[in-house]
């Protein structure tokens, strides 16, 4: 068996590479035969510019156009910015490009050097602003067939929003060849949005049942067009019941974009209660495990902004431009170790001696604010300073609808809420977290089982003025960074900690992502800055029902 | 003597009268003839920018006159005076705005020239009466006292005390903020109310009426020291101060604190206002940013540095706070926040009694005695 086998294989190959070679036989001359009459009806659209008529050149243009060959771009812009020119000696068209009082010829097709000639053997192919418009009429539809997808979507939404009487075959033409399963979509969309417009009834409605399943405000407001009246009376779509079906595709859409405005409110409204939580978390440590009315909480947060301002600074004078990106995770640890280093040096300088006078304690660290607004005026300045987003969080994902999310705000969401799962878990697991809370709950007994609750006291405030800088380089990526920056999340992540329950994480949570929602909800009601008075007010009146906040300690803590 | 002749008489000692006397004679007729009938160029000519200068003091003295009645007798810290100083003095600034009438730049007769800009063809309805002194007079006390009993009665009524009323009040006025930059509300937006030209009649840029604001304002602070007085010499005043050293002490005893506190918190805001109606025609502007949380924790150190607890020393308090920061914006305009945060620092951490503390522990000898005990602890 091995034997024969042995001596079959080599000869199925050789009958295998045969027919390959048969099949190549066949097709290469005719795909060659193919390029070769593109060549040939590109050069000839080519040649048509050559002319002295403007007509003549405007009718080689929109043949240009047709042909839809992408090559014919590099000569369309050259002749629309004068470098296009016809050689005298054999009348072809030729890019110039003058160097002196030479000019340098390039074959407008292929891209080929064809030597340097002196003016008088060139001829420029002169345009007129009409002659331009065209052209870019045409550039348009010939970036329908780049082989760029993000060039091609563009051209896509360029022709179907400035439609002309080619429009349609064009679409046409480039759906047939489009490979993108989304700018297909793109372009059938835009076939039937061209087709509502045609004059027999049944693409009409073919054209209507294609539309309603979209989501798209501009195609409702093609569609809605539909259902207007003309200026003589009669209606736009004359047929009624077709009017009724566009009707109903309107509805539908409707439904869906009010569905998508929900969606678009929650995630907004997500996004801002991760900044609340961002600021707040910090606060939910020193004011709610600890007692202490910090003030100067939000220029914690403003430190660790700065601080990312420096690192970036840094890494743009030391590091590899592709390193620059991660400087923003460098950020990180900095701006803890800064924070937690002001957070110590105002607890042991300050804040120990006011334990139990927390009005006092409130004023000090408003001073301590003060102190720390003009000292980062005095080195910074008080503009505003450039913290840039790197590459990995820029840009934005669109979810439909018209609605999309920044890819920043979407890492400060899951952001935040690692800090805050990482703080429970630290706070939950760690020796230090069981001392801190420990003191926490009995200072006396702690004390006298053997926990220096001094060092206790230093190093949680330290843990959370460090989380505070940490939110600070999540923030400084949406929010300008200056000397201000703290005050504007002062008031807001105090009234976070109260309505959550003072000294519950899940309570900064849950009030976080509530206010954040509940505001986004109010804006388009009340307007932005009136949503934020009266979620002011909502939570003022919230505070009487339950003067410890929504998650509130049980028993002898809460008395406090 | 009648009854109440001699209850007045009894407010203050025999020395605190003198002392007002003096402050009065100084105050009122001193000042006033230094300015006028000194010539310029005499050294104890006192210009009419200082002039107008004192009567701010005055004015900020009558706020932390209100903000210690509450925080140094009854332990209430109000982050939120502001609201109630501001609304005095929006009150009052609408009056002089009507009173405009046609000079002003677009020369509507009916319409304050931000309306006319915003396209607005007739007032709100809020703005009716304003032209009517009478009535933005007792707007200036009744809209503060209002607003100041609805939000005292919500938060005593539950017992919000402490920081949590602290943080509450600031919030209040940080809403207030918030709606007042609106230019919808109708109160002229960021820019707020301006370009005054008279107040009853008077000239604002004539320098006599700038000196007569001056002169009510300061008969406005001893007006208001003595109803200080009398609330904190009264049996109610000495409830307050058993409020705040043992509130539910005092709710077991039977009294009711929520009535006591919502009292002397509704009259405390009534005179924030007064203070901010007073303000106004002076400094000539009135827009938002009196509303920022800011200047009302501000408050709190200008009492904090004089002596809560003392009323006096609320007085001497906003003067020392406010004179630095004429003095530091004008000398050393980068150093005056740093002064400020180390002034509420060390407020706090070394003089809790404040100026008028000091003052008492050095005039007893406990200071002595203090220091003494110091260095002999050393020697030993």
């Amino acid at each position: 068996m091995s034997v024969t086998k042995k001596h079959v294989a080599p000869r199925c190959r050789v009958v295998i590479f045969s027919i390959l070679l048969a099949l190549l036989a066949i097709i290469a001359p005719g795909e060659a035969l193919q390029a070769q009459q593109n060549d040939a009806a590109l050069q000839q659209a080519l040649a048509g510019l050559n002319v002295r008529s403007f007509k003549d050149k405007t009718a080689a243009v929109v043949a240009l156009g047709e042909l839809g060959d992408a090559r014919a771009v590099v000569a369309l812009e050259a002749l629309t910015e004068g470098r296009l020119y016809g050689r005298k000696s054999d009348q072809t068209v030729v890019i110039a490009d003058r160097d002196d009082r030479i000019y340098k010829l390039t074959d407008p097709v292929s891209g080929a050097a064809l030597g340097e000639v002196g003016s008088r053997d060139i001829k420029k192919i002169v345009a007129n602003n009409k002659l331009r418009r065209i052209i870019r009429g045409v550039l348009g539809q010939l970036a329908l067939s780049s082989s760029d997808p993000g060039l091609r979507l563009a051209a896509v939404e360029n022709v179907i929003a400035s439609p002309t009487d080619g429009s349609l075959a064009l679409l046409k033409r480039a759906r047939d060849r489009e490979t993108d399963v989304g700018i297909r979509a793109k372009l059938e969309t835009g076939i039937a949005t061209l087709e509502l417009g045609a004059d027999d009834i049944a693409l009409r409605r073919a054209a209507v049942s294609r539309l309603d399943d979209g989501n798209d405000p501009e195609i409702k407001s093609l569609l809605e067009r539909r259902l207007l009246k003309n200026s003589d009376g009669s209606f736009v779509e004359p047929d009624d019941a077709l009017r009724a079906a566009v009707q109903d595709a309107v509805d539908d859409i409707n439904d869906r974009l009010a569905l998508f405005g929900l969606a678009e409110d929650l995630i907004f409204g997500i996004s801002l209660g991760s900044v609340l939580l961002l600021a707040a978390i910090g606060l939910a440590i020193t004011f709610g495990v600890m007692g202490v009315i910090n003030m100067a909480h939000g220029e914690m947060i403003m430190l660790g902004a700065y601080t990312t301002f420096v690192v970036q600074e840094i890494f743009r004078a030391t590091m590899p431009a592709e390193a620059f990106g991660f400087y923003l995770l460098a950020s990180i640890p900095a701006a803890f170790v800064v924070a937690a280093a002001f957070g110590i040096l105002i607890e042991r300088g300050c804040i120990r001696f006011l334990y139990g006078r927390p009005l006092e304690t409130l004023l000090a660290t408003w001073g301590v604010s003060l102190i720390l607004q003009q000292m980062v005026r005095s080195i910074f300045g008080a503009n505003n300073r450039e913290v840039a987003n790197p590459d990995w969080i820029s840009g934005a994902i669109s979810i439909g609808g018209g609605v999309s999310v920044t890819v920043n705000r979407v890492y400060i969401v899951v952001f935040a809420l690692v800090v805050v799962a990482a703080l429970a878990a630290f706070i939950r697991y760690s020796r230090f977290g069981l001392q801190m809370r420990a003191v926490t709950q009995n200072r006396g007994m702690a004390s006298s089982m053997g926990i220096r609750t001094g060092q206790v006291d230093a190093l949680t405030f330290a843990l959370g003025s460090g989380i505070a800088g940490v939110a600070g380089v999540a923030l400084s990526q949406i929010s300008n960074v200056s000397p201000n920056l703290g005050q504007n999340f002062i008031v807001d992540s105090f009234m976070v900690v109260v309505f959550g329950g003072v000294g519950s994480l899940w309570g900064t949570i849950v009030g976080a992502f509530g206010l954040g929602i509940v505001n986004k909800f109010l804006e388009p009601v009340s307007g932005a800055i009136l949503g934020k008075v009266v979620v002011l007010v909502i939570i003022i009146l919230f505070i009487q029902k339950r003067p410890r906040g929504l998650f509130a300690l049980k028993g002898r803590a809460a008395e406090g | 003597m009648g009854p109440i002749s001699r209850r007045l008489f009894a407010l203050e000692s025999r020395k605190g009268w003198a002392a007002i006397a003096v402050l009065m004679v100084v105050g009122l007729f001193v000042v006033p003839f230094l300015n006028l009938a000194v010539p310029e160029g005499s050294f104890f000519h006192i210009s009419t920018f200082w002039v107008a200068t004192l009567g701010k003091y005055l004015c900020f003295a009558i706020l932390a006159l209100a903000l210690d009645l509450i925080w140094g007798y009854a332990g209430i810290l109000s982050l939120g005076h502001g609201a109630f100083f501001g609304l005095g003095g929006y009150a009052m600034g609408m009056y002089m705005m009507r009173q405009i009438g046609d000079r002003s730049v677009y020369g509507n007769p009916d319409l304050p020239d931000f309306m006319v800009f915003l396209n607005w063809d007739s007032l709100p309805w809020y703005w009716f009466g304003f032209d009517q002194f009478w009535f933005a007079a007792l707007m200036v006390v009744l809209v503060p006292g209002l607003l100041a009993f609805v939000f005292g009665w919500l938060a005593f009524r539950s017992r919000i005390t402490g920081v949590y009323f602290s943080i509450i009040s600031q919030a209040m006025v940080f809403a207030f903020m918030l709606a007042f930059f609106r230019n919808e509300m109708g109160f002229g937006g960021n820019n707020g109310l301006t370009d005054f030209k008279d107040i009853l009649g008077f000239d604002l840029s004539r320098d006599t009426t700038k000196i007569g604001l001056y002169v009510v304002s300061a008969i406005a602070l001893v007006l208001v020291y003595l109803i200080c007085r009398a609330v904190v010499s009264s049996k109610l005043g000495r409830l307050l101060i058993a409020v705040r050293d043992a509130e539910s002490r005092v709710r077991f005893l039977g009294y009711s604190v929520t009535n006591a506190k919502l009292f002397v918190f509704t009259l405390s805001a009534m005179l924030a206002g007064i203070a901010g109606a007073l303000y106004v025609p002076q400094v000539g502007i009135i827009n938002p940013g009196e509303f920022s949380p800011a200047k009302s924790i501000e408050m709190a150190i200008w009492v904090a540095v004089g002596g809560r607890g003392t009323l006096f020393g609320a007085i001497v308090g906003a003067f020392t706070v406010n004179g630095a920061r004429t003095y530091f914006t004008g000398a050393a305009p980068e150093i005056w926040l740093f002064f400020l945060g180390a002034l509420f620092i060390l407020v706090t951490l070394v003089m809790p009694k404040g100026l008028v503390g000091v003052y008492r522990s050095i005039h007893s000898g406990e200071m002595r005695d203090a220091i003494l005990r110091r260095i002999r602890r050393v020697d030993v």
